[in-house]
């Protein structure tokens, strides 16, 4: 649900980050908020364990500029991975504009990959949302592990709709912000249509 | 209906702030803050110089959330009410018109009873204003479109944004 605030003039979007337990949401977030201007970022907060796996979410608002006079600004999101914590991702679905499904590239990973997106399938129906409509970005990364699936093969398993698709290493930044931008960009053309 | 916009205009602005301000002076409270329930600030009144807004309503949001998940596992429909009580400061939560959420933080110069009592004296007004918002936001595209900034965005603005 975007938020159009007139008073502030201000446009509030939520993007998701989706994806199985270790696979580098967390570490895509981390990335854009390092790199983002100072006056461009808020705070970066991040709900984790004692071991720094994600408990409930990270959060981080970034804006990008004006458009027609109104403040463009993006709410990140990440859910956290791991299996057994469901509920929570179901919860911060709640509201989405867009998700980004980040997907761990490595073989052994694969059926955490393909279990990820089926919840995430099942997650958003439960919350209302139609998958074909919703703005939606795949992206693989840790393209630089040796034990990385080829491309085509990672597609095949997880793409839902005809996302795009990212190539990414978000440890070294790479397609960290391309990934961004394209969920932007469906984000304002969705809201455009709507 | 989630793919919908929630639009806040001037006018609603105003009413939401008029409604604070005045909670927050009989509450005796630091400060009210008024958030909807995915997370986004849409108005306050007080002493919020010390506060990051967008951090306390995605916090605030994650928090009800939360509450409502483990009020849905015991059976009952909502726990409607949230209170933290901090050394010095503390933290009433209560939803409005179940699409808001309001926040007031307040000291040892109030109590909890005394918020709680305004609290549940200011929210009908509120819930008022909020169910207009959101039947307003909910409406057909055509008066939607009326009071959205976006429908004639192209993409030349977008690519701008990206410098």
């Amino acid at each position: 649900m975007t938020f159009i605030n007139y008073a502030a003039r201000e446009i509030n979007c939520k993007i998701v980050y989706y994806g199985p337990g270790l696979g580098g949401k967390t570490t895509n977030i981390q990335w854009i908020h390092e790199k983002t201007r100072p006056d461009s970022k808020g705070k970066l907060i991040s709900l984790a364990t004692e071991t720094d796996r994600t408990l409930f979410f990270d959060f981080l608002p970034i804006e990008l500029g004006t458009i027609r006079g109104f403040r463009t600004r993006f709410h990140l999101y990440t859910v956290p991975g791991q299996v057994f914590y469901d509920a929570s991702r179901k919860l911060i679905l709640k509201g989405v504009d867009g998700v980004v499904f980040v997907a761990d590239s490595q073989e052994m990973r694969r059926d955490a990959n393909v279990e990820s997106a089926e919840n995430l399938k099942t997650n958003l129906r439960d919350n209302g949302y139609d998958l074909a409509t919703l703005p939606y970005v795949l992206q693989l990364n840790k393209r630089d592990l040796p034990g990385a699936l080829p491309v085509e093969r990672l597609a095949a398993d997880l793409r839902l709709k005809d996302e795009p698709t990212v190539e990414a290493v978000a440890t070294k930044g790479i397609g960290v912000f391309d990934t961004l931008k394209t969920i932007i960009r469906l984000v304002l053309n969705d809201l455009r249509r709507r | 209906m989630p793919r919908t916009n929630l639009v806040i205009l001037e006018q609603d602005y105003e009413r939401f702030i008029a409604m604070l301000e005045q909670l927050c002076t009989n509450a005796n409270a630091r400060f009210v803050f008024l958030l909807d329930k995915n997370g986004q600030h849409i108005a306050s009144s007080g002493d919020l110089v010390s506060v990051d807004p967008t951090a306390l309503a995605s916090l605030a949001a994650g928090s009800v959330a939360a509450t409502e998940g483990l009020a849905g596992l015991v059976g009952d429909q909502e726990f409607s009410t949230l209170f933290h009580e901090g050394r010095s400061d503390s933290l009433h939560l209560s939803t409005v018109a179940d699409k808001a959420i309001l926040v007031v933080s307040f000291d040892e110069r109030s109590s909890l009873g005394l918020v709680r009592l305004r609290v549940s004296q200011a929210t009908p007004a509120l819930a008022n204003v909020v169910t207009e918002v959101v039947r307003r936001s909910d409406a057909p595209r055509a008066e939607a479109l009326a009071v959205t900034p976006l429908g004639d965005l192209t993409d030349a603005d977008i690519d701008r944004l990206f410098g």
